[in-house]
């Protein structure tokens, strides 16, 4: 025998399941009665600094299916790579945003403020990016994950270096569509899988 | 000796397999790659935070708060309630927990849930609360009943509460579901089932907990919750080799 460590275990996971929107995202289902104040309906207030910007995209199974059910959540700096609650952050960024994929059309749309840089424990910097997780029906534990821009310099970054598939890079990349405007698909699996994240 | 170090890797091995035929829409929707691990970096290791001013005072009362107060919904009531914990033991306070449901009769306020049990006009199914200073968190609300769902030919879900925890870093978020005590359709749930682990399933069925049930008014089922920790941070802050 030995020492107990007196440590616990973290909960099991589950499935969001197919009606996550009436628990995270009522106004979504139609029932927007239920609570006076949605959480996380916009990582932005208005003024927020720097440069807004608009990532569309959609979330695609291993059939190539657009999926209808998927909602996503973000978490971001602001930016100068402050996140909320740290010294000097931007009173207009809250930084967190809930949103989903169109039920008619599979396409989500996230406006928010691009992100600054971020510095690891080790002092190395990390490009700008949004992190990301989705839940869906038959996903059984919420997918970690991160937009980087394809218009920043990703050369360093400490994450995207750990890729040794080097054309999987991309799938982490939003390609410029206009100003301000950037096109972000997420694969689960099958011909350009997204990277996702054990972190 | 602060533990504000990287979050503990998580161990998957308690957690559900992400490819899991039994439960058919995953063999589309698992990633086939491994996922690429990492140490944790300030984006995993803060979070949103919420405030009381954020939640409206019957929010965490499913009973009443679809109709704000009128008239309740039909069902047994219940009280769920516990604490969220973080790996060492410790209560996380002051974070949201979610919840949804089905009513009574096991139909969701769903546009896309068609199941033929009628619609309880008294019942949304959707509730919050932040958790108090020690981590725990309470709801009053009905017991969802079973209902069917079109994966095998003939599969039930058991009893059960949708929950999402946020902790305090985006890398701790959860989304998990409660059981109940007794349900004998648990061990034939093909979801229940991804759980390889019959231990680790067991800890998401809530028991009944008469100390804390009210006499004639509701019944009470415990479940606590614990998220990822992180690491202590002695040896943190330093290139590597120093
Ligand atoms: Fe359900």
């Amino acid at each position: 025998m030995v020492q107990q460590l007196d440590m616990l275990q973290e909960t099991p996971s589950q499935t969001a399941g197919p009606y996550v929107h009436i628990g995270l995202m009522p106004t979504y289902t139609g029932n927007g009665q239920n609570f006076d104040q949605e959480v996380g309906q916009s990582p932005i207030e208005d003024g927020a600094e720097g440069q807004i910007i608009e990532i569309t995209g959609s979330v695609y199974d291993g059939t190539g299916w657009a999926m209808r059910d998927a909602l996503i959540e973000s978490w971001q700096p602001d930016a100068q790579g402050r996140f909320p609650g740290q010294d000097g952050a931007d009173p207009k960024v809250t930084g967190y945003c809930r949103f989903a994929a169109d039920a008619e059309s599979g396409e989500f749309t996230l406006r928010t403020v691009k992100p600054g840089t971020v510095a690891l424990r080790d002092g190395r910097m990390q490009a700008p990016h949004i992190s990301l997780w989705i839940v869906a029906r038959g996903i059984n534990i919420g997918l970690h994950t991160r937009i980087y821009f394809e218009d920043e310099d990703n050369s360093a970054d400490p994450l995207l270096a750990r890729i040794e598939q080097r054309p999987r890079v991309e799938t982490l990349i939003a390609k410029k569509t206009g100003a301000g405007q950037y096109r972000f698909d997420i694969r689960l699996q099958g011909d350009g899988e997204t990277v996702f994240l054990d972190i | 000796m602060l533990d504000d170090g990287p979050l503990i890797p998580r161990n998957r091995a308690v957690h559900p397999l992400p490819y899991d035929p039994g439960y058919k829409t995953t063999v589309t929707r698992s990633p086939n790659l491994p996922l690429l691990s990492m140490d944790s970096s300030a984006s995993e290791e803060t979070g949103p935070t919420f405030g009381h001013g954020q939640l409206g005072a019957m929010d965490n009362n499913l009973i009443l708060n679809w109709t704000r107060g009128a008239a309740p919904a039909i069902g047994e009531r219940i009280v769920m309630h516990g604490r969220v914990l973080d790996e060492r033991g410790r209560g996380v306070p002051h974070t949201l927990v979610e919840i949804w449901q089905a009513n009574a009769g096991g139909r969701y306020r769903h546009k896309k849930d068609g199941y033929l049990a009628p619609l309880d006009p008294n019942f949304g199914g959707a509730g919050r609360t932040l958790t108090d200073a020690q981590g725990n968190y309470q709801f009053l609300t009905i017991r969802p009943g079973a209902y069917p769902w079109p994966n095998r030919g003939n599969d039930w879900r058991p009893m059960h509460i949708h929950i999402s925890v946020f902790g305090h870093s985006f890398g701790q978020r959860l989304i998990t579901q409660m059981y109940f005590e007794g349900d004998p359709l648990i061990p034939l749930c093909p979801i229940a089932a991804t759980i390889k682990d019959r231990a680790q399933l067991d800890r998401l069925v809530a028991p009944l907990d008469m100390a804390n049930s009210k006499p004639l008014d509701y019944l009470a089922y415990k479940f606590d919750i614990v998220l990822r920790g992180r690491r202590q941070s002695m040896f943190e802050n330093k290139p590597e080799g120093m």
